[in-house]
C-alpha cells in the first residue's frame, strides 16, 4: 500500500498516525510533508526508525520549492511527478492522509 | 504620536502548502502604509518561510521568499524568530534569507505580551 | 479575459489593462500601453519603468508608491525621489500607471 502525506510532521499528526498504523508498504511525502525528510528536524528519529520497515519517498519539486533539496536524509528516495504516478500504479491501493 | 499602535504578525505555517504565509505577507505590506509599529514573529513551521534557496519552478508556484527582503524598504525591520523552532527543524540563523533577531520562547512570549494588536496566521 | 494587440501579436491583459504574463513585456508593448494612458515615453519615464522592472525582479512585488519614491531617491537623487516629480511623469499615479507600462501587476497595497 502507498501512503501519501502532505502535512508537516511538526504541525499536524497525519504522518505520526500513519507511522503508528502502517507496518509495511511505502510512504510518499509531498507538499509540506517533505519537511519530515530533512536532516536535523525533530521528527528525524521517527523517520529513521520507520525506514526499517517502510520505503519512504519524497517529491523532489516540493523539496526544492522549500529550499531543502540539500538536506534530504539518507535512505529516502527522490521522485519527480512521473515517479509519483509510477508509485501509485505500482501499489494495489493508496491512501492520502488529509 | 500617541495613535501609533504596536502590531505583531505571528507566522506559524510553512509556505506553499497553504495560503497563510503569502496572505500574511500581503497583509504586512498593506499595513505598512499605515505608519504603525509593525513586528513580525516566526515560530513553529513559520520559520520555514525564511529558508534560503527556495526554488519553486518545479511546483509552478510563485516564489515569494524574495519579498521578505523588501520589507526593510517598507520600514518593517523588526523580524523575530523563535530559537526553539529553528532548532527543532535543524535550522540556524545562517539558513535564513533576511536578518532577524532570534528570541527564546520566553522572550517571544514577552514580545507578544507587549503588543496592542496580535494577528496570527 | 481582455487583450491588446501590438505589431500583430496579441497579449493577454486583465480587465484593467495590466499584462497577465510578465514575460510578454517588451518596449513596443510598453509604448503601446503608455499611449493608451495618454503618455509619451521619455528617458525619464523609461528610467522609472526600468527601475520598477528591476525592483520586481529582485523582490517579486511591485513597490508601494511611498517605497518606490524612497528607492528612486536613493538611486537617482532627491530631484527624482519625490512624489511631485513622479506624478508629473505619471499623472494617474506612479504605482498604477508606471507598473502597468512596466508590465507588472498592480502594486500590493494599492487599492
Amino acid at each position: 500500500m502507498l501512503h501519501i502525506i502532505n502535512k508537516s510532521p511538526l504541525g499536524n499528526v497525519s504522518l505520526d498516525s500513519c507511522l503508528r498504523v502502517a507496518k509495511s508498504g511505502e510512504i510518499l511525502l509531498i507538499e509540506d510533508a517533505v519537511y519530515a525528510a530533512t536532516r536535523g528536524n525533530a521528527f528525524e528519529a521517527r523517520i529513521s526508525e520507520a525506514l526499517g520497515r517502510l520505503k519512504i519517498h519524497v517529491l523532489l519539486p516540493d523539496l526544492e520549492a522549500r529550499g531543502l533539496a540539500d538536506r534530504l536524509m539518507d535512505g529516502i528516495s527522490k521522485v519527480d511527478y512521473g515517479g509519483f504516478v509510477d508509485l501509485v500504479a505500482a501499489n494495489k491501493n493508496c491512501q492520502s492522509w488529509l | 504620536m500617541s495613535d501609533i499602535k504596536k502590531f505583531l504578525f505571528v507566522n506559524r505555517k510553512p509556505p506553499y502548502g497553504t495560503i497563510y504565509a503569502l496572505e500574511a505577507l500581503e497583509v504586512v505590506l498593506i499595513s505598512a502604509a499605515f505608519d504603525q509599529d509593525v513586528s513580525l514573529a516566526f515560530l513553529d513551521d513559520g520559520v520555514y518561510q525564511l529558508k534560503k534557496g527556495q526554488q519553486t519552478k518545479g511546483i509552478e508556484t510563485k516564489n515569494f521568499s524574495p519579498t521578505y527582503r523588501a520589507l526593510e524598504g517598507y520600514d518593517v525591520e523588526k523580524l523575530y524568530v523563535e530559537k526553539e523552532s529553528l532548532a527543532a527543524r535543524g535550522l540556524t540563523e545562517d539558513d535564513l534569507l533576511v536578518d532577524v533577531t532570534v528570541l527564546s520562547s520566553e522572550e517571544m512570549g514577552n514580545l507578544m505580551d507587549q503588543q496592542d494588536v496580535v494577528l496570527s496566521f | 479575459m481582455s487583450s491588446i494587440e501590438v505589431n500583430g501579436k496579441t497579449y493577454e491583459t486583465d480587465e484593467e489593462g495590466y499584462l497577465v504574463n510578465l514575460s510578454d513585456w517588451n518596449m513596443d508593448v510598453a509604448n503601446y500601453i503608455a499611449k493608451t494612458e495618454n503618455l509619451t515615453m521619455t528617458d525619464n519615464h523609461w528610467e522609472v519603468v526600468n527601475f520598477l522592472r528591476e525592483y520586481y525582479e529582485e523582490y517579486q512585488i511591485a513597490p508601494a508608491v511611498r517605497v518606490l519614491t524612497k528607492a528612486i531617491g536613493k538611486k537617482f537623487g532627491p530631484d527624482k525621489g519625490n512624489s511631485q516629480y513622479l506624478y508629473e511623469l505619471f499623472p494617474y499615479g506612479p504605482g498604477k500607471q508606471a507598473c502597468k507600462i512596466a508590465g507588472l501587476p498592480k502594486p500590493t497595497g494599492c487599492i
